[in-house]
């Protein structure tokens, strides 16, 4: 049986999550409940939703270091235009989608890096979100809270969400033609600017397209917490980054999985719950979770050195 | 001489010329007043973020991909453990300095095996590297506030002449850099890297040896960069290297370093540094409100870039 290199590439992002989980069942059995898991995986809904835009940025080369105030900005929005007066908050959020696709015009057309015109942006985002919500506060729209508390049979909602999240990106991103052509743009856009198709059409709408994911994101997120404020979700940046390469991403090159950046997601935000349950003292948290990414990529690393070997052989 | 073209070639004239008209805007604004203490905070902020981006910018010299995201983290251990080391004792500021450089010169070095050893991207080794450091941080850092000796307190507030003594600092610092890039082996070395490092690896440039020393390099400065902080500031504060992180990263960029890699310059940083200190400072007395001046200050940031790449893609 011919295994594709795609399949491969998600293996060890999938055995480092069952790994973790395994961990925390035994070190906790009572989370091995519906409760539990739900618990256990809440805070990953958006997470993942962000992780997908990065990913989405990042399939053309470039890195968004903005997520984490968009997210923010779109938490503040969600949770106090959209929930008061519905159709400035939707005109609102499509002025951002189309602020990202005019991001991603700049970007292609004045080859420009992107960090450095996003770290610009995150300045924007940041004070517009500030303006919206000087002080914590806000209420989440209801049908967002619905959707977030939603109690479907058997299976708890983050694990629904989460693998609609990668069902629907799977499909974009790895079916959908435009998929293909953006990771095209992201492995050689010479190339497929010669098979004659617009470059810049194809980065504004990949822009576009992730200022749509971190929107949901934005969304999600306070439809869990029910209030926001213009930090909520400054740690998203670096996250989203994280859960992309955790999930098998590079980069360059357009090599990205979207069920790889969700997998991430899931495996960033258990890494919390497992260092909770481990008791480990909270100066020490965040190096933990420092070193769980490292053992992580290791532990990529050598697996991807197996599978070089086998092929070799 | 074609001492014409090169002074239009400069990209570091750009960064300059921003800070000028944006300091005189300030000044103007203030009925010149503050010209002389505007000058001077500007001096004193702008050094810290020259040390730490001449080691940002060493980093990104080095090509793409290349980007140490520890650089907060590094300056709080640093000023951390090294206010902790010093104790209040006059004695102890030489050791203290030598501690921050070790500290540097141990962050650096974990930087690099995570990323040669586990073939870890740049930006994620660093940026896991910075939770650890950072836990450190702290770890050793509970309880007290620990004030700094008081020499070296009075040495990072005051000034030679009426300019600070960290710009002094700063500027030696950048000198040195200067040298290093541009009339050292090393200087040529990381150059070629950042513009191929294939080509550089069969040219026989050490290219494992040149990007350790790089990454330690930079996790010197920034450590560097904490020590006087956390002196200049009065103790240290487990939030103190927070904002130079995306700061360190922009002053490279806009002072007219190549994000691509493999060609850099060390006077645009002061310009860059001036400038974001500058813009911030200008519309605070134009009375914005903290949203406005966050809006302004990326606004202006991506304007600055708008230009300044214009003049890139018309050569």
């Amino acid at each position: 049986m011919k295994i594709s290199s795609g399949t491969i590439r998600l293996i060890i992002p999938a055995a480092s999550l069952a790994l973790l989980l395994a961990a925390v069942f035994y070190m906790q059995p009572r989370a091995m409940s519906y409760t539990g898991l739900n618990l256990l995986f809440n805070l990953a809904v958006p997470i993942a939703l962000a992780t997908i835009a990065q990913m989405l940025i990042m399939s053309v080369n470039d890195l968004d270091l903005s997520m984490g105030t968009f997210v923010s900005f779109c938490a503040c929005v969600a949770a106090t235009v959209l929930q008061t007066s519905p159709v400035l908050g939707v005109l609102i959020f499509i002025g951002a989608i189309l602020a990202y696709a005019a991001i991603g015009v700049v970007i292609h057309m004045r080859e420009l890096p992107s960090i450095v015109v996003t770290l610009g942006m995150s300045f924007v985002w940041g004070g517009l979100a500030v303006l919206i919500l000087p002080s914590p506060g806000g209420t989440a729209p209801t049908w967002a809270r619905w959707v977030m508390t939603a109690k479907p049979p058997l299976v708890p909602m983050a694990i629904v969400a989460s693998i609609v999240i990668a069902a629907v990106t799977h499909y974009i991103v790895m079916r959908s033609s435009f998929g293909v052509l953006m990771r095209g743009v992201g492995g050689n856009n010479r190339s497929v600017e010669r098979a004659g198709w617009s470059v810049l059409g194809l980065r504004a709408a990949t822009y576009a397209l992730a200022g749509f994911f971190a929107i949901l994101s934005g969304i999600a997120l306070v439809g869990l917490t029910t209030s926001a404020d213009a930090n909520i979700a400054l740690r998203y940046t670096l996250l989203s980054i994280a859960g992309v390469i955790l999930g098998g991403g590079e980069f360059v090159g357009g090599k990205v999985s979207p069920i790889g950046a969700v997998i991430g997601a899931l495996t960033l935000t258990l890494a919390g719950s497992f260092l909770s349950f481990m008791r480990i003292s909270p100066d020490w948290q965040i190096g933990a979770q420092g070193a769980i990414l490292i053992v992580v990529l290791a532990l990529r690393l050598a697996l991807n050195r197996l599978e070089k070997r086998e092929k070799s052989q | 001489m074609n001492l014409r073209r090169q002074f239009v070639e400069k990209p570091w004239i750009w960064s300059f010329a921003a800070t000028i008209i944006v300091w005189i805007t300030t000044v103007l604004f203030t009925g010149g007043a503050s010209s002389f203490g505007l000058s001077q905070a500007a001096l004193t902020f702008a050094a810290f973020s020259v040390i730490v981006g001449i080691g940002q910018m060493f980093v990104i010299t080095l090509g793409p991909g290349n980007i140490d995201l520890s650089v907060p983290a590094t300056m709080t251990l640093s000023g951390t453990l090294a206010l902790k080391l010093m104790d209040v004792q006059d004695g102890m500021i030489l050791v203290g300095l030598l501690a921050s450089i070790a500290i540097g010169l141990i962050i650096g070095i974990g930087n690099y095996i995570l990323i040669k050893l586990l073939r870890i991207p740049p930006i994620i080794a660093t940026l896991s590297m910075s939770f650890i450091v950072q836990s450190v941080a702290i770890w050793s850092n509970r309880g007290l506030r620990i004030k700094p000796p008081e020499t070296l307190a009075e040495f990072a507030t005051s000034g030679l002449f009426g300019i600070p003594n960290v710009a002094l600092v700063a500027l030696v610092l950048s000198g040195l850099a200067w040298l290093m890039l541009e009339k050292s082996i090393y200087g040529r070395w990381i150059s070629a890297i950042g513009q191929s490092t294939f080509a550089a690896r069969m040219a026989g440039i050490p290219v494992d040896g040149t990007r350790l020393v790089t990454y330690m390099l930079c996790a010197v400065l920034a450590s560097v960069c904490g020590y006087l902080l956390a002196s200049f500031s009065g103790g240290a504060a487990l939030n103190m290297g927070s904002e130079y992180l995306l700061m360190s990263i922009a002053v490279v960029v806009i002072g007219g370093t190549a994000v691509a890699g493999g060609n850099s310059n060390i006077p645009g940083i002061w310009g860059a540094s001036l400038f974001m200190f500058l813009v911030v400072s200008m519309l605070n007395t134009y009375g914005f409100g903290a949203g406005f001046r966050l809006i302004l200050t990326g606004l202006i940031i991506i304007a600055v870039i708008l230009l300044a790449g214009g003049r890139q893609s018309l050569r």
